[in-house]
């Protein structure tokens, strides 16, 4: 049978899944081990044990000095300005997508400046930040939210034009006026286009959170991985490394799973 | 005067003609099948007497006014596609129009409005055959329900004036009879106007009362843009549908509003 007809069946796929994972895995250790048989000082790729070690001191011991758990403070604090970031981002990408992209007037200059405004590097503009709204969580948080919320809402303009006009039509002839429209017909429409454009965003949102963190930060994941390279501590960064990733991993999967469970129609619809 | 009056009604896209001077008077209650080439304007034709277009010359009038120059309630419409709402369930595509017009802010209704609302959706979707679906979303059904469903959300807005285009192209021929039975008995039911675009000449002849063929009559061979269609035949049908529905509205009013209410 031809490759491109050939399908893995169930426990393939499982294997399958595992397989890259696992090989990354030995690859590490088997590195690792090789380095620190080497020199037991060596600091690049520290053993298993010597994560654990670090996990314990970070999570699961309190802090000398401050008397804290600062893994979890540092979780704590990034996930606060992430879930800010994404939430403004959300909200506001929706309002001006959906104004953008069923209203030609407000599409007529909504339009071009969000194309120019998104073409703006987000990170180039961080010192203004700093400077307009001061060191603390507002700065951050509008980092985030000036790095993805033109990327939402250019996405969510792009959708709403591609609404079919017979569906806005039919909505007239059912008695719809322009707000009522847009509430009944073109937001329903536009919520799981939404979850998923968060989705798709999530790369940068955490991007220009560990950034924002790295340079102006007391707390949060990205700034302890940016103080510990200080001792080049990578029992430290390569746990916080892997934590983020499940974290990102995490939220991805529930926005998936959650746009399909709270809009049914929607995969039907596109099938 | 009849209910719609069309004089002179030109449609110029650019260059091309597509409509050329219009003159055509339809009768309340009148059924017109429209049919004509592909591309000779039968809906754009429909989407100016919808108000979604304005014509570029000429002039359509409802009982001696001008057709208002958006959609609105009075007219309702039938598309060959995408004329469900996909995020709604069967039963909220046809309450939406009883709840529409009279929430104006919410765009919906609450507790006892909007329990009336959907019992007189299901009624209605009883009625044209889809009181076992009214929870499923409209990508779980076919094409022939889908339809049906699209005519029942038009219908429920009570519309003077209903347009379909194509509605029936994509069904397959059991179907499409099905559907025609279903249209016809509706449209003796509630005297409405039905002007239907039909690529199927044979089924402009079963329901229509009326045949109207839109053609060119001019060609200009190095310009094909140039000249529009007209309304080339105006074909009565089936008069004695038209002679049982003059003879109803001959009635008088103690009788049929008696009949309406038993
Ligand atoms: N909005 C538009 N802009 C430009 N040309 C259009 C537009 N709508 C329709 N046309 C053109 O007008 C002609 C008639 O279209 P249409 O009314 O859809 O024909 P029919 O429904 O009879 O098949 C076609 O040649 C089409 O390309
Ligand atoms: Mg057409």
């Amino acid at each position: 049978m031809r490759l491109i007809n050939r399908r893995p069946g169930r426990s393939w796929r499982i294997s399958l899944v595992i397989l890259p994972f696992a090989l990354l895995l030995i690859a590490y250790l088997a590195g690792s081990a090789a380095r620190l048989a080497d020199n037991p000082q060596d600091k690049l790729l520290p053993s298993a044990v010597q994560m654990a070690e670090a996990v314990d001191r970070m999570a699961l011991s309190e802090d000398p000095r401050s008397g804290r758990y600062l893994f979890w403070d540092d979780t704590a604090s990034s996930l606060k300005r992430l879930g800010m970031g994404l939430l403004i981002s959300a909200a506001l990408g929706l309002c001006l997508g959906v104004l953008s992209g069923t209203l030609p007037m407000f599409g007529a200059s909504l339009s071009p400046l969000l194309t120019v405004v998104s073409m703006i590097p987000p990170l180039a503009i961080l010192p203004v930040l700093f400077i307009v709204f001061g060191l603390d969580e507002l700065s951050k948080v509008m980092l985030i939210v000036i790095g993805i919320t033109p990327v939402i809402a250019r996405d969510i303009e792009q959708r709403a034009r591609e609404i079919p006009v017979e569906l806005l039509i039919k909505a007239q002839t059912l008695g719809a006026n322009t707000w009522t429209l847009i509430l009944r017909v073109v937001l329903p429409q536009l919520l799981p286009r939404l979850l998923i454009a968060l989705q798709l965003s999530l790369g940068s949102a955490w991007l220009f959170l560990i950034a924002a963190e790295a340079i102006a930060s007391t707390d949060g994941l990205g700034y302890r991985i940016f103080l510990v390279r200080r001792y080049l501590a990578m029992d430290v960064i390569l746990p916080y490394v892997a934590w983020i990733t499940l974290l990102a991993w995490l939220m991805d999967f529930g926005l998936k799973r959650l746009t399909r469970a709270a809009f049914p129609w929607y995969e039907g619809g596109r099938a | 005067m009849s209910y719609i009056q069309v004089r002179n009604l030109w449609q110029t896209y650019g260059d091309q003609v597509v409509l050329e001077n219009l003159r055509v008077d339809i009768a309340e209650g009148e059924f017109c099948a429209l049919v004509g080439a592909s591309g000779c304007g039968k809906s754009t034709f429909l989407r100016m007497l919808l108000g979604q277009e304005a014509p570029s010359r000429g002039r359509i009038l409802l009982d001696g006014k001008p057709l208002a120059t958006e959609p609105d309630a009075s007219r309702g419409i039938v598309f060959q596609r995408y004329s469900v709402l996909p995020h709604l369930s069967v039963l909220d595509n046809v309450a939406l129009g009883l709840e529409l017009p009279r929430a104006p802010v919410l765009g919906r209704l609450f507790g006892r409005a909007k329990a009336d609302a959907r019992e007189q959706a299901a009624a209605l979707l009883k009625r044209v055959g889809l009181g076992h679906a009214l929870d499923k979303y409209p990508s779980q059904l076919s094409g022939g329900m889908q339809q049906r469903l699209a005519i029942a959300q038009a219908l429920i807005m009570k519309p003077r004036m209903l347009l379909l285009d194509e509605p029936f192209g994509a069904l397959d021929p059991g179907i499409r009879k099905d559907m025609h039975a279903l249209l016809l008995e509706l449209w003796q039911e509630t005297r409405l106007t039905v002007l239907m675009v039909t690529h199927d000449l044979s089924e402009g002849f079963t329901l229509g009362t009326r045949l109207l063929v839109f053609d060119k009559v001019r060609h200009d061979p190095h310009e094909p843009g140039a000249y529009g269609a007209r309304i080339t035949y105006d074909i009565p049908l089936n008069l004695d549908r038209h002679a049982t529905r003059e003879a109803v509205a001959a009635l008088p009013e103690h009788v049929t509003g008696a009949l309406k209410n038993a």
